[in-house]
Protein backbone atom coordinates (compact mmCIF):
# COMPACT_ATOMS: atom_id res chain seq x y z
CA UNK A 1 0.00 0.00 0.00
CA UNK A 2 1.23 3.48 -0.78
CA UNK A 3 1.37 5.47 2.45
CA UNK A 4 0.46 9.11 1.93
CA UNK A 5 -0.65 10.43 5.30
CA UNK A 6 1.28 11.63 8.33
CA UNK A 7 -0.33 9.05 10.60
CA UNK A 8 0.55 6.23 8.19
CA UNK A 9 4.19 7.26 8.30
CA UNK A 10 4.13 7.56 12.08
CA UNK A 11 2.64 4.07 12.41
CA UNK A 12 5.17 2.61 9.96
CA UNK A 13 8.09 4.04 11.93
CA UNK A 14 6.57 2.93 15.23
CA UNK A 15 6.18 -0.69 14.14
CA UNK A 16 9.57 -0.93 12.38
CA UNK A 17 12.95 -1.77 13.87
CA UNK A 18 15.38 -2.91 11.17
CA UNK A 19 16.25 -0.57 8.29
CA UNK A 20 18.47 -1.45 5.35
CA UNK A 21 19.76 1.78 3.80
CA UNK A 22 20.56 1.26 0.13
CA UNK A 23 23.13 3.82 -0.97
CA UNK A 24 24.20 4.91 2.52
CA UNK A 25 27.46 6.83 2.15
CA UNK A 26 30.34 7.32 4.60
CA UNK A 27 31.01 10.74 3.01
CA UNK A 28 30.02 13.24 5.75
CA UNK A 29 28.80 15.81 3.20
CA UNK A 30 26.26 13.43 1.62
CA UNK A 31 22.60 13.65 2.62
CA UNK A 32 22.50 9.87 3.13
CA UNK A 33 25.22 10.18 5.76
CA UNK A 34 23.20 12.84 7.59
CA UNK A 35 20.23 10.49 7.66
CA UNK A 36 22.30 7.47 8.67
CA UNK A 37 24.13 9.35 11.42
CA UNK A 38 20.97 10.90 12.82
CA UNK A 39 19.07 7.64 13.01
CA UNK A 40 22.08 5.74 14.36
CA UNK A 41 22.68 8.18 17.19
CA UNK A 42 19.00 8.38 18.04
CA UNK A 43 19.33 4.68 18.72
CA UNK A 44 15.79 3.38 18.18
CA UNK A 45 16.17 1.86 14.72
CA UNK A 46 18.60 -0.95 13.87
CA UNK A 47 20.34 0.40 10.75
CA UNK A 48 22.48 -1.37 8.19
CA UNK A 49 24.18 0.35 5.25
CA UNK A 50 23.80 -1.46 1.92
CA UNK A 51 26.86 -0.38 -0.05
CA UNK A 52 29.32 -2.70 -1.82
CA UNK A 53 32.07 -0.09 -1.62
CA UNK A 54 32.41 -0.03 2.16
CA UNK A 55 32.76 -2.60 4.95
CA UNK A 56 31.23 -0.39 7.64
CA UNK A 57 30.07 3.15 8.40
CA UNK A 58 30.83 4.54 11.88
CA UNK A 59 31.37 1.00 13.12
CA UNK A 60 28.07 -0.34 11.73
CA UNK A 61 28.55 -3.32 9.44
CA UNK A 62 27.67 -2.70 5.79
CA UNK A 63 26.32 -5.32 3.38
CA UNK A 64 27.09 -5.41 -0.34
CA UNK A 65 23.47 -6.10 -1.31
CA UNK A 66 19.99 -6.58 0.09
CA UNK A 67 20.40 -10.27 -0.71
CA UNK A 68 23.49 -10.46 1.48
CA UNK A 69 21.71 -8.54 4.23
CA UNK A 70 18.70 -10.87 4.18
CA UNK A 71 20.91 -13.96 4.22
CA UNK A 72 22.47 -12.85 7.50
CA UNK A 73 19.88 -10.64 9.16
CA UNK A 74 16.60 -11.87 7.68
CA UNK A 75 13.93 -9.66 6.12
CA UNK A 76 14.31 -5.92 6.92
CA UNK A 77 11.32 -3.98 8.19
CA UNK A 78 12.17 -1.06 5.88
CA UNK A 79 14.40 -0.73 2.83
CA UNK A 80 15.38 2.96 2.63
CA UNK A 81 16.46 4.01 -0.87
CA UNK A 82 19.11 6.64 -1.67
CA UNK A 83 19.62 5.92 -5.37
CA UNK A 84 18.89 7.79 -8.57
CA UNK A 85 15.33 7.22 -9.81
CA UNK A 86 16.44 5.04 -12.75
CA UNK A 87 18.00 2.55 -10.31
CA UNK A 88 14.88 2.36 -8.14
CA UNK A 89 13.07 -0.54 -9.91
CA UNK A 90 16.05 -2.86 -9.39
CA UNK A 91 16.15 -1.88 -5.70
CA UNK A 92 12.41 -2.49 -5.45
CA UNK A 93 12.79 -6.00 -6.93
CA UNK A 94 15.65 -6.74 -4.52
CA UNK A 95 13.57 -5.47 -1.59
CA UNK A 96 10.70 -7.75 -2.57
CA UNK A 97 13.09 -10.69 -2.89
CA UNK A 98 14.58 -9.91 0.53
CA UNK A 99 11.11 -10.06 2.07
CA UNK A 100 11.08 -6.39 3.15
CA UNK A 101 7.86 -5.22 4.78
CA UNK A 102 8.19 -1.65 3.50
CA UNK A 103 10.21 0.40 1.05
CA UNK A 104 10.98 4.09 1.57
CA UNK A 105 12.04 6.20 -1.40
CA UNK A 106 13.94 9.29 -0.21
CA UNK A 107 13.49 12.85 -1.58
CA UNK A 108 13.61 12.83 -5.37
CA UNK A 109 13.73 9.05 -5.73
CA UNK A 110 10.54 8.96 -7.76
CA UNK A 111 10.01 6.10 -10.22
CA UNK A 112 6.54 4.77 -10.98
CA UNK A 113 7.78 1.31 -12.01
CA UNK A 114 9.59 0.94 -8.70
CA UNK A 115 6.49 2.05 -6.80
CA UNK A 116 4.32 -0.42 -8.74
CA UNK A 117 6.72 -3.33 -8.17
CA UNK A 118 6.76 -2.81 -4.41
CA UNK A 119 3.07 -2.04 -4.12
CA UNK A 120 2.06 -5.11 -6.16
CA UNK A 121 4.20 -7.30 -3.88
CA UNK A 122 2.32 -6.02 -0.83
CA UNK A 123 5.01 -3.76 0.61
CA UNK A 124 4.14 -0.50 2.31
CA UNK A 125 5.54 2.27 0.11
CA UNK A 126 6.63 5.80 1.04
CA UNK A 127 7.66 8.11 -1.80
CA UNK A 128 9.60 11.40 -1.91
CA UNK A 129 9.94 11.69 1.86
CA UNK A 130 12.95 11.64 4.17
CA UNK A 131 13.01 9.02 6.93
CA UNK A 132 15.09 11.37 9.08
CA UNK A 133 12.64 14.24 8.73
CA UNK A 134 9.67 11.96 9.40
CA UNK A 135 11.38 10.48 12.46
CA UNK A 136 12.18 13.97 13.71
CA UNK A 137 8.57 15.00 13.09
CA UNK A 138 7.38 12.46 15.65
CA UNK A 139 10.21 12.53 18.19
CA UNK A 140 10.23 16.33 18.63
CA UNK A 141 13.36 16.99 16.57
CA UNK A 142 11.65 19.28 14.07
CA UNK A 143 9.95 21.20 16.85
CA UNK A 144 13.17 21.91 18.74
CA UNK A 145 14.61 23.20 15.46
CA UNK A 146 11.82 25.73 15.00
CA UNK A 147 10.42 23.65 12.14
CA UNK A 148 6.75 22.99 11.56
CA UNK A 149 6.07 19.40 12.60
CA UNK A 150 2.46 19.77 11.50
CA UNK A 151 1.48 18.19 14.81
CA UNK A 152 -0.73 20.24 17.08
CA UNK A 153 -0.62 18.49 20.43
CA UNK A 154 -0.26 19.31 24.11
CA UNK A 155 1.82 16.14 24.52
CA UNK A 156 5.53 16.87 24.18
CA UNK A 157 7.65 14.04 22.78
CA UNK A 158 9.84 12.82 25.65
CA UNK A 159 13.11 12.58 23.72
CA UNK A 160 13.55 16.25 22.89
CA UNK A 161 11.10 17.52 25.46
CA UNK A 162 13.37 18.55 28.32
CA UNK A 163 16.82 19.79 27.33
CA UNK A 164 19.28 20.04 30.20
CA UNK A 165 20.87 23.39 30.84
CA UNK B 1 5.35 27.24 28.30
CA UNK B 2 8.61 27.07 30.28
CA UNK B 3 11.09 29.92 29.83
CA UNK B 4 14.49 28.37 29.16
CA UNK B 5 16.39 31.33 30.57
CA UNK B 6 19.79 29.90 29.80
CA UNK B 7 22.66 30.54 27.45
CA UNK B 8 23.72 26.94 26.79
CA UNK B 9 22.69 23.31 26.96
CA UNK B 10 24.42 20.25 28.40
CA UNK B 11 25.45 17.67 25.80
CA UNK B 12 24.67 13.99 26.33
CA UNK B 13 28.16 12.94 25.18
CA UNK B 14 31.04 14.09 22.99
CA UNK B 15 29.43 12.27 20.07
CA UNK B 16 26.13 14.10 20.69
CA UNK B 17 27.97 17.43 20.77
CA UNK B 18 29.72 16.63 17.50
CA UNK B 19 26.46 15.58 15.83
CA UNK B 20 24.82 18.85 16.96
CA UNK B 21 27.63 21.03 15.68
CA UNK B 22 27.63 19.15 12.36
CA UNK B 23 23.86 19.82 12.03
CA UNK B 24 23.24 16.09 11.79
CA UNK B 25 20.92 15.95 14.76
CA UNK B 26 18.34 18.32 16.23
CA UNK B 27 18.81 19.88 19.61
CA UNK B 28 20.18 22.85 21.48
CA UNK B 29 23.73 24.11 21.71
CA UNK B 30 23.60 27.80 22.55
CA UNK B 31 20.69 30.23 22.75
CA UNK B 32 22.15 32.48 20.04
CA UNK B 33 21.29 29.70 17.57
CA UNK B 34 18.26 28.09 19.17
CA UNK B 35 16.37 27.81 22.45
CA UNK B 36 13.36 25.63 23.36
CA UNK B 37 11.13 28.59 24.31
CA UNK B 38 12.10 30.42 21.13
CA UNK B 39 11.57 27.21 19.12
CA UNK B 40 8.02 26.93 20.43
CA UNK B 41 7.31 30.40 19.05
CA UNK B 42 9.02 29.53 15.77
CA UNK B 43 6.99 26.37 15.24
CA UNK B 44 3.73 28.12 16.10
CA UNK B 45 4.48 30.98 13.71
CA UNK B 46 5.36 28.49 10.97
CA UNK B 47 2.10 26.71 11.66
CA UNK B 48 0.05 29.93 11.65
CA UNK B 49 1.62 31.14 8.39
CA UNK B 50 1.52 27.73 6.70
CA UNK B 51 5.31 27.55 6.42
CA UNK B 52 7.84 24.76 6.67
CA UNK B 53 9.59 26.36 9.61
CA UNK B 54 10.69 29.64 11.14
CA UNK B 55 13.65 31.45 12.64
CA UNK B 56 12.91 34.01 15.35
CA UNK B 57 15.11 37.08 15.69
CA UNK B 58 15.75 39.93 18.09
CA UNK B 59 13.55 42.31 16.08
CA UNK B 60 11.62 42.68 12.84
CA UNK B 61 14.55 44.49 11.24
CA UNK B 62 16.77 41.57 12.24
CA UNK B 63 14.27 39.18 10.64
CA UNK B 64 14.55 41.07 7.34
CA UNK B 65 18.33 41.16 7.57
CA UNK B 66 18.51 37.40 8.21
CA UNK B 67 16.13 36.72 5.32
CA UNK B 68 18.08 38.91 2.90
CA UNK B 69 21.56 37.76 3.98
CA UNK B 70 20.46 34.15 3.62
CA UNK B 71 20.05 34.63 -0.14
CA UNK B 72 22.01 37.78 -1.11
CA UNK B 73 25.57 39.05 -0.75
CA UNK B 74 27.70 41.96 -1.98
CA UNK B 75 27.02 42.54 -5.68
CA UNK B 76 23.41 41.37 -5.43
CA UNK B 77 20.20 43.37 -5.66
CA UNK B 78 16.63 43.50 -4.34
CA UNK B 79 13.42 44.90 -5.80
CA UNK B 80 11.11 46.30 -3.13
CA UNK B 81 7.88 48.22 -2.84
CA UNK B 82 8.39 51.97 -2.43
CA UNK B 83 5.68 51.98 0.22
CA UNK B 84 7.52 50.45 3.17
CA UNK B 85 8.19 51.26 6.79
CA UNK B 86 10.86 53.98 6.90
CA UNK B 87 13.25 51.78 8.88
CA UNK B 88 13.03 49.13 6.19
CA UNK B 89 13.75 51.71 3.49
CA UNK B 90 16.91 52.86 5.30
CA UNK B 91 17.94 49.26 6.01
CA UNK B 92 17.69 48.48 2.31
CA UNK B 93 18.89 51.72 0.73
CA UNK B 94 21.60 52.73 3.22
CA UNK B 95 22.88 49.86 5.35
CA UNK B 96 22.49 47.02 2.84
CA UNK B 97 23.79 49.34 0.12
CA UNK B 98 26.96 49.90 2.20
CA UNK B 99 27.29 46.12 2.35
CA UNK B 100 27.08 45.99 -1.45
CA UNK B 101 23.48 44.85 -1.81
CA UNK B 102 21.55 47.24 -4.01
CA UNK B 103 17.82 47.92 -3.93
CA UNK B 104 15.33 49.42 -6.38
CA UNK B 105 12.12 50.79 -4.86
CA UNK B 106 9.06 50.46 -7.10
CA UNK B 107 5.78 52.32 -6.44
CA UNK B 108 2.59 50.30 -6.78
CA UNK B 109 2.14 46.69 -7.93
CA UNK B 110 2.24 47.07 -11.69
CA UNK B 111 3.79 43.79 -12.91
CA UNK B 112 5.52 45.50 -15.83
CA UNK B 113 7.16 48.05 -13.51
CA UNK B 114 8.26 45.30 -11.12
CA UNK B 115 9.64 43.20 -13.96
CA UNK B 116 11.47 46.24 -15.39
CA UNK B 117 13.28 46.76 -12.07
CA UNK B 118 14.57 43.17 -11.97
CA UNK B 119 18.22 42.86 -12.93
CA UNK B 120 20.40 39.79 -13.55
CA UNK B 121 21.77 40.07 -9.99
CA UNK B 122 18.34 40.51 -8.32
CA UNK B 123 17.82 37.88 -5.62
CA UNK B 124 14.34 38.61 -4.23
CA UNK B 125 11.25 40.82 -4.33
CA UNK B 126 10.01 42.41 -1.11
CA UNK B 127 6.70 44.01 -0.15
CA UNK B 128 4.48 44.61 2.88
CA UNK B 129 0.98 43.08 2.94
CA UNK B 130 -0.34 46.43 4.17
CA UNK B 131 2.11 49.25 3.49
CA UNK B 132 3.29 51.45 6.36
CA UNK B 133 2.09 54.16 6.50
CA UNK B 134 0.38 54.48 3.11
CA UNK B 135 -2.09 51.72 3.96
CA UNK B 136 -1.90 50.23 0.47
CA UNK B 137 -2.78 46.57 0.15
CA UNK B 138 -0.23 44.70 -1.97
CA UNK B 139 -1.47 42.59 -4.86
CA UNK B 140 0.40 39.58 -3.52
CA UNK B 141 -0.48 37.27 -6.41
CA UNK B 142 0.85 39.79 -8.92
CA UNK B 143 4.10 40.16 -6.95
CA UNK B 144 4.49 36.38 -6.63
CA UNK B 145 3.84 35.84 -10.34
CA UNK B 146 6.48 38.37 -11.39
CA UNK B 147 8.96 36.97 -8.86
CA UNK B 148 8.49 33.36 -9.92
CA UNK B 149 8.58 34.20 -13.63
CA UNK B 150 12.09 35.53 -12.96
CA UNK B 151 13.14 32.61 -10.76
CA UNK B 152 13.05 34.78 -7.64
CA UNK B 153 11.43 34.38 -4.23
CA UNK B 154 8.88 36.83 -2.87
CA UNK B 155 9.46 38.09 0.68
CA UNK B 156 6.38 39.58 2.35
CA UNK B 157 6.37 41.59 5.57
CA UNK B 158 3.05 40.52 7.10
CA UNK B 159 3.37 42.60 10.28
CA UNK B 160 0.28 44.80 9.80
CA UNK B 161 -2.06 41.95 8.85
CA UNK B 162 -0.75 39.10 11.00
CA UNK B 163 -1.66 35.55 10.00
CA UNK B 164 -5.08 36.11 11.57
CA UNK B 165 -6.02 38.38 8.64
CA UNK B 166 -3.75 37.22 5.78
CA UNK B 167 -1.42 34.31 5.10
CA UNK B 168 0.86 35.44 2.24
CA UNK B 169 2.26 31.95 1.58
CA UNK B 170 -1.23 30.96 0.43
CA UNK B 171 -0.96 33.72 -2.20
CA UNK B 172 2.46 32.69 -3.46
CA UNK B 173 4.92 34.28 -1.04
CA UNK B 174 8.02 32.20 -0.33
CA UNK B 175 9.24 33.96 2.79
CA UNK B 176 7.19 35.88 5.37
CA UNK B 177 8.80 38.22 7.87
CA UNK B 178 7.25 39.86 10.90
CA UNK B 179 7.97 42.45 13.45
CA UNK B 180 6.52 40.26 16.22
CA UNK B 181 6.74 43.36 18.40
CA UNK B 182 3.41 44.44 16.91
CA UNK B 183 0.16 42.47 16.79
CA UNK B 184 1.79 39.08 17.46
CA UNK B 185 3.10 40.18 20.86
CA UNK B 186 0.23 42.60 20.99
CA UNK B 187 0.88 44.34 24.30
CA UNK B 188 3.92 46.54 23.62
CA UNK B 189 6.15 44.47 25.91
CA UNK B 190 8.90 42.92 23.76
CA UNK B 191 10.88 43.63 20.60
CA UNK B 192 10.91 40.50 18.43
CA UNK B 193 10.95 39.29 14.84
CA UNK B 194 10.43 36.10 12.90
CA UNK B 195 11.22 34.72 9.43
CA UNK B 196 8.90 32.00 8.10
CA UNK B 197 9.75 30.09 4.93
CA UNK B 198 7.41 28.02 2.79
CA UNK B 199 9.83 25.26 1.80
CA UNK B 200 8.50 25.47 -1.76
CA UNK B 201 11.07 27.69 -3.46
CA UNK B 202 13.63 25.87 -5.69
CA UNK B 203 16.82 27.24 -4.09
CA UNK B 204 18.90 24.82 -6.17
CA UNK B 205 17.82 26.30 -9.54
CA UNK B 206 21.05 28.31 -9.87
CA UNK B 207 19.97 31.83 -8.89
CA UNK B 208 20.97 31.51 -5.22
CA UNK B 209 24.53 30.20 -4.92
CA UNK B 210 24.59 30.97 -1.18
CA UNK B 211 22.26 27.99 -0.83
CA UNK B 212 23.23 25.83 -3.79
CA UNK B 213 27.03 26.02 -3.69
CA UNK B 214 29.51 24.92 -1.01
CA UNK B 215 29.51 27.28 1.96
CA UNK B 216 32.87 28.23 3.49
CA UNK B 217 30.90 29.24 6.60
CA UNK B 218 29.95 25.63 7.17
CA UNK B 219 32.86 23.43 6.06
CA UNK B 220 31.78 23.65 2.41
CA UNK B 221 28.34 22.26 3.05
CA UNK B 222 25.91 22.60 0.17
CA UNK B 223 22.70 23.50 1.99
CA UNK B 224 20.34 22.80 -0.92
CA UNK B 225 21.82 19.38 -1.56
CA UNK B 226 22.13 18.39 2.08
CA UNK B 227 18.85 19.71 3.43
CA UNK B 228 16.58 19.84 0.37
CA UNK B 229 13.44 21.79 1.17
CA UNK B 230 14.96 22.83 4.55
CA UNK B 231 17.96 24.54 2.89
CA UNK B 232 16.87 28.12 3.54
CA UNK B 233 15.79 27.51 7.13
CA UNK B 234 18.94 25.58 8.00
CA UNK B 235 21.26 28.23 6.57
CA UNK B 236 19.22 31.09 8.04
CA UNK B 237 19.74 29.64 11.52
CA UNK B 238 23.04 27.78 11.42
CA UNK B 239 25.00 30.36 9.46
CA UNK B 240 23.22 33.72 9.23
CA UNK B 241 21.66 33.97 12.69
CA UNK B 242 24.80 32.42 14.16
CA UNK B 243 27.01 35.07 12.57
CA UNK B 244 24.70 38.11 12.73
CA UNK B 245 23.97 37.39 16.39
CA UNK B 246 20.48 38.89 16.47
CA UNK B 247 18.89 36.08 18.47
CA UNK B 248 15.56 36.45 20.25
CA UNK B 249 15.77 36.28 24.04
CA UNK B 250 13.73 33.44 25.61
CA UNK B 251 11.83 35.83 27.89
CA UNK B 252 10.78 37.90 24.87
CA UNK B 253 9.77 34.74 23.01
CA UNK B 254 7.56 33.89 25.99
CA UNK B 255 5.91 37.33 25.90
CA UNK B 256 5.20 36.97 22.18
CA UNK B 257 3.89 33.42 22.72
CA UNK B 258 1.44 34.81 25.28
CA UNK B 259 0.27 37.33 22.72
CA UNK B 260 -0.09 34.79 19.92
CA UNK B 261 -2.51 32.76 22.07
CA UNK B 262 -5.10 35.55 21.80
CA UNK B 263 -4.17 36.79 18.30
CA UNK B 264 -7.45 35.99 16.47
CA UNK B 265 -9.58 37.47 19.25
CA UNK B 266 -7.52 40.62 19.42
CA UNK B 267 -7.36 41.10 15.64
CA UNK B 268 -11.14 40.84 15.44
CA UNK B 269 -11.50 43.52 18.13
CA UNK B 270 -8.74 45.71 16.59
CA UNK B 271 -10.52 45.60 13.21
CA UNK B 272 -13.93 46.44 14.72
CA UNK B 273 -12.53 49.46 16.56
CA UNK B 274 -10.55 50.57 13.49
CA UNK B 275 -13.72 50.58 11.39
CA UNK B 276 -15.53 52.68 14.00
CA UNK B 277 -12.67 55.18 14.27
CA UNK B 278 -12.20 55.45 10.49
CA UNK B 279 -15.94 56.01 9.95
CA UNK B 280 -15.94 58.70 12.67
CA UNK B 281 -12.98 60.58 11.21
CA UNK B 282 -14.41 60.51 7.69
CA UNK B 283 -17.45 62.52 8.78
CA UNK B 284 -15.41 65.29 10.41
CA UNK B 285 -14.77 68.67 8.80
CA UNK B 286 -11.35 68.92 10.49
CA UNK B 287 -10.25 65.83 8.56
CA UNK B 288 -9.17 66.22 4.93
CA UNK B 289 -8.92 62.53 4.15
CA UNK B 290 -8.91 59.07 5.73
CA UNK B 291 -6.84 56.33 4.15
CA UNK B 292 -8.12 53.01 5.48
CA UNK B 293 -8.42 50.06 3.12
CA UNK B 294 -11.42 48.95 5.16
CA UNK B 295 -13.49 51.95 4.02
CA UNK B 296 -15.96 51.28 1.16
CA UNK B 297 -14.47 53.96 -1.14
CA UNK B 298 -10.81 53.14 -0.50
CA UNK B 299 -8.78 52.69 -3.70
CA UNK B 300 -7.52 49.50 -2.05
CA UNK B 301 -11.03 48.19 -1.34
CA UNK B 302 -10.94 45.43 -3.95
CA UNK B 303 -7.48 44.23 -2.93
CA UNK B 304 -8.56 44.34 0.71
CA UNK B 305 -11.64 42.23 -0.06
CA UNK B 306 -9.43 39.67 -1.76
CA UNK B 307 -6.47 39.48 0.62
CA UNK B 308 -7.97 40.75 3.89
CA UNK B 309 -11.58 39.51 3.93
CA UNK B 310 -11.80 39.68 7.73
CA UNK B 311 -10.60 43.26 7.91
CA UNK B 312 -7.85 45.56 6.67
CA UNK B 313 -6.04 45.72 10.00
CA UNK B 314 -6.05 48.49 12.56
CA UNK B 315 -3.25 50.82 11.47
CA UNK B 316 -4.16 53.63 9.11
CA UNK B 317 -3.56 57.28 8.37
CA UNK B 318 -5.62 60.42 7.98
CA UNK B 319 -4.89 64.02 7.04
CA UNK B 320 -5.76 66.99 9.25
CA UNK B 321 -6.75 70.29 7.72
CA UNK B 322 -4.34 72.94 8.97
CA UNK B 323 -1.14 71.05 8.27
CA UNK B 324 1.74 70.49 10.64
CA UNK B 325 0.63 72.90 13.44
CA UNK B 326 -2.85 71.44 13.57
CA UNK B 327 -1.27 67.99 13.73
CA UNK B 328 0.89 69.05 16.65
CA UNK B 329 -2.11 70.43 18.57
CA UNK B 330 -4.10 67.27 17.83
CA UNK B 331 -1.44 64.89 19.11
CA UNK B 332 -0.57 66.99 22.15
CA UNK B 333 -4.23 67.20 23.19
CA UNK B 334 -4.86 63.45 23.15
CA UNK B 335 -4.79 61.79 26.57
CA UNK B 336 -6.01 58.26 25.97
CA UNK B 337 -4.09 57.67 22.74
CA UNK B 338 -0.38 57.18 23.47
CA UNK B 339 1.98 59.28 21.37
CA UNK B 340 4.77 56.82 20.63
CA UNK B 341 6.60 55.05 17.82
CA UNK B 342 4.93 51.66 17.76
CA UNK B 343 1.85 49.98 16.33
CA UNK B 344 -0.09 46.83 17.10
CA UNK B 345 -0.47 47.39 20.82
CA UNK B 346 -3.60 46.65 22.86
CA UNK B 347 -3.53 50.39 23.60
CA UNK B 348 -4.35 52.95 20.94
CA UNK B 349 -1.35 54.78 19.52
CA UNK B 350 -0.81 57.92 17.48
CA UNK B 351 2.18 59.42 15.68
CA UNK B 352 3.12 62.02 13.04
CA UNK B 353 5.21 60.03 10.51
CA UNK B 354 6.81 62.95 8.64
CA UNK B 355 8.65 64.12 11.76
CA UNK B 356 9.26 60.73 13.38
CA UNK B 357 9.19 57.25 11.80
CA UNK B 358 9.90 58.49 8.28
CA UNK B 359 12.01 61.53 9.17
CA UNK B 360 15.25 59.99 7.83
CA UNK B 361 13.83 59.56 4.34
CA UNK B 362 14.53 61.97 1.52
CA UNK B 363 11.61 64.07 0.25
CA UNK B 364 11.38 61.90 -2.84
CA UNK B 365 11.32 58.73 -0.73
CA UNK B 366 8.65 60.28 1.50
CA UNK B 367 6.52 61.18 -1.50
CA UNK B 368 6.97 57.68 -2.96
CA UNK B 369 5.96 56.23 0.38
CA UNK B 370 2.93 58.53 0.56
CA UNK B 371 4.15 60.39 3.66
CA UNK B 372 2.73 63.93 3.67
CA UNK B 373 3.14 66.73 6.29
CA UNK B 374 -0.51 66.63 7.40
CA UNK B 375 -0.55 62.84 7.83
CA UNK B 376 -1.33 61.33 11.24
CA UNK B 377 -0.98 57.58 11.78
CA UNK B 378 -3.24 55.70 14.17
CA UNK B 379 -2.90 52.22 15.58
CA UNK B 380 -6.34 51.46 16.94
CA UNK B 381 -6.29 49.47 20.17
CA UNK B 382 -8.77 47.48 22.17
CA UNK B 383 -10.27 50.20 24.40
CA UNK B 384 -13.98 50.99 24.48
CA UNK B 385 -14.53 52.80 21.16
CA UNK B 386 -16.61 55.52 22.84
CA UNK B 387 -13.58 56.48 24.89
CA UNK B 388 -11.39 56.54 21.79
CA UNK B 389 -13.84 58.79 19.92
CA UNK B 390 -14.17 61.08 22.94
CA UNK B 391 -10.43 61.64 22.99
CA UNK B 392 -10.26 62.13 19.20
CA UNK B 393 -13.07 64.69 19.44
CA UNK B 394 -10.95 66.71 21.89
CA UNK B 395 -7.94 66.48 19.60
CA UNK B 396 -9.90 67.53 16.53
CA UNK B 397 -11.31 70.58 18.32
CA UNK B 398 -7.81 71.62 19.36
CA UNK B 399 -6.59 71.16 15.79
CA UNK B 400 -9.50 73.21 14.46
CA UNK B 401 -8.75 76.02 16.89
CA UNK B 402 -5.15 76.17 15.65
CA UNK B 403 -6.27 76.04 12.04
CA UNK B 404 -8.77 78.89 12.63
CA UNK B 405 -6.16 80.98 14.47
CA UNK B 406 -3.66 80.49 11.65
CA UNK B 407 -6.29 81.43 9.07
CA UNK B 408 -7.17 84.61 11.01
CA UNK B 409 -3.48 85.40 11.42
CA UNK B 410 -2.91 85.02 7.71
CA UNK B 411 -5.78 87.39 6.94
CA UNK B 412 -4.62 90.06 9.42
Amino acid sequence: MILTTVSQRRDLLARSRTVAMVGASPNPTRPSYFVFSYLRTRGRLDLSPINPAVAQIDGVKAYPSLEAYAAERGAPDIVDVFRKPADAPAVARAAVAAGAKAIWFQYGVINQDAIDIADAAGLDVVVDRCIKVESARFDGGLSIGGLNSGLITARRPAQFGAPRH
Amino acid sequence: MPIYQTTSFVFDSTEHAAELFALRTYGNIYSRIGNPTVAALEERMASLEGGLGAVATASGLAAQLVAVLCIAQAGDHLVASASLYGGTVTQFTVTLKRMGIGCTLVPGDDPAALAAAIMPNTKALFTETIGNPLGNVADLEAWATVAHEHGLPLIVDNTFASPALCRPIEWGADIVVHSATKFLGGHGTAIAGVVVESGRFPWNAGKHPLLSEPSPGYHDMNFAETFGEFAFLMRARAEVLRDVGAALAPMNAFLVLQGVETLPLRMKAHVENARIVAAFLRERDEVAWVNYAGLPDSPFRELAKKYLPDGAGAVFTFGLRGGREAGRAFIETLDLWSHLANVGDAKSLVIHPATTTHQQLTEDEMRAGGVTPEMVRLSVGLEDPDDLLWDLERGLRAAAAVAARDTVGAQA
